[in-house]
């Protein structure tokens, strides 16, 4: 959408909402999410000043999985449990032809690098993996019988583990897209298969929860983003992803970087998440690697197909040799 | 042949612009697509400079694992060969030939050797790390 479209529907919709008609100081697109339009704006609303992001899909219908149609309540149900998101402000109506909803903008980054790296984080990065793990225990308490509004997002079939249900997704995207053979994509897959755990445990998975999703400052974690793969899964399934070496962005310690995987684990706990279970976690890790190598080969066929003709696009086909290495470490840390 | 530039400096040259043009007096998604071009270009240098080192390579460790068949003398040529082969790898992994055992081993070693040749060329830090 062109920011005249965004300003107009956005002047009706807060007018319904408040009341006032909004006075916009600012409003622009934010760059990132191939898959998503994020716009930020500033606006006097009547005695209110208020920042805040506009998020919606970029073409009516394309794409939409029940978590991005949820993504409002998802956010909602997050800050109601305790775990530190942006604050969900309005979900959306019929007043543009797709998706969409308001959130307050929180001031921060997520560039993973940075966190990393800069010597203004130091504080930041002592104090984030507690509060990841905190934040993920509280995720992970949100239930569909407290939230029946979430029960549309997908979850394994009755009688179907997780890991199975995840595996085969990412199967099949691989298998569909991949214009090259990958032989260490197969071993994963084939190791992957015969050490499906299938715990009783069903939990709300946030399903993209690294670093990168998340809004820092100096002083720590400010707001969880990025909900659109959600699910109902595994609660090891989005520990494990934490721990995926690409999400490390050059840190040196396990989970996003930054933070001992056992304390990590101490602190879920100690925040009221299931106990670990390290073998799962490690599961998942590995399933991890191979889903980030099978979206590096999805993100890099929106190149072939014309998609997306974006040096960028055509650059990532290039990364799933990074997670090929990985995976080789993992498969022989795992024995046969 | 052609008159020098060779395409290694070529490359160079290009890469260069990249950095010292483009990325020195833009910001935002040009800034970040103008390194992640420059990146490309390196990455190109590093390629052309090992092809047939790496394609020979992995041919042979193939042979090791599948029977010996002739290298063809074109590279175009071993680039399909290869696709085929690398085809029919995965095919005998996906029947189960190196869920454990002998095999197993020589075809994870062989993997560790063609991924890591991958790597010296896309991400040559992460090769060096290991």
């Amino acid at each position: 959408m062109d920011s005249a479209t965004v300003e107009a529907g956005l002047t009706r919709f807060l007018e319904k909402k408040t009341g006032h008609v909004p006075v916009f100081s600012a409003l622009a697109r934010l760059s990132g999410g191939a898959g998503r339009e994020t716009w930020s704006f500033d606006a006097q609303l009547g005695d209110e000043f208020i920042e805040g992001i506009f998020r919606c899909d970029p073409v009516a219908g394309v794409g939409s999985s029940a978590a991005r149609i949820l993504e409002f309540s998802l956010i909602k149900a997050a800050m109601e449990a305790g775990a530190i998101v942006p604050e969900p402000l309005w979900d959306g109506d019929d007043t543009f032809p797709v998706k969409f909803f308001i959130m307050r903008r929180v001031p921060g980054e997520t560039l993973g690098g940075r966190l990393i790296r800069n010597d203004q984080y130091a504080h930041a990065r002592e104090v984030i993996p507690g509060q990841l793990a905190e934040s993920l225990a509280r995720i992970h308490s949100i239930s569909v019988q407290d939230h029946p509004e979430l029960s549309q997002l997908l979850a394994p079939p009755e009688g179907v583990s997780p890991a199975e249900t995840e595996i085969k997704h990412y199967e099949s995207i691989f298998r569909a897209l991949t214009p090259d053979p990958h032989p260490v994509f197969e071993l994963a897959f084939r190791w992957l298969y015969q050490h499906m755990p299938n715990p009783k445990e069903r939990v709300l998975a946030h399903g993209d929860y690294r670093l990168g999703n998340f809004l820092f400052g100096e002083d720590g974690i400010r707001g969880i983003i990025d909900w659109e793969l959600a699910h109902w899964g595994d609660p090891m399934e989005d520990i494990g992803w934490l721990a995926v070496k690409s999400w490390r962005f050059g840190g040196t310690k396990p989970m996003a970087g930054v933070g001992d995987d056992e304390e990590f684990f101490a602190a879920y706990e100690a925040a009221g998440g299931t106990p670990v279970d390290r073998e799962r976690v490690h599961f998942w890790e590995l399933f991890g690697n191979l889903k980030w190598g099978v979206i590096t080969i999805s993100q890099s066929a929106n190149y072939f197909s014309g998609a997306n003709k974006t040096v960028e696009m055509a650059a990532i086909g290039r990364r799933t040799a990074e997670t090929e290495w990985e995976l080789l470490k993992l498969l022989e840390e795992a024995g046969a | 042949m052609q008159d020098r530039p060779t395409i290694d400096e070529l490359l160079e040259a290009v890469a260069g612009y990249l950095r010292d043009d483009v990325m020195a007096n833009t910001s935002g998604r040009t800034n970040f697509h103008g390194r992640v071009a420059m990146n490309a270009v390196e990455m190109v240098r590093r390629e052309i400079a090992t092809i047939e080192d790496h394609l020979s390579r992995e041919w042979d460790g193939l042979d090791h694992l599948l029977g010996i068949e002739p290298m063809p003398p074109h590279l175009s040529a071993v680039r399909e060969g290869l696709l085929v082969r690398n085809r029919n790898l995965s095919e005998r992994i996906r029947a189960g030939d190196a869920d454990s055992g002998e095999w197993r081993q020589r075809v994870i070693s062989h993997l560790r050797q063609s991924i890591h040749d991958k790597l010296v060329v896309s991400n040559p830090a992460l090769a060096a790390e290991e």
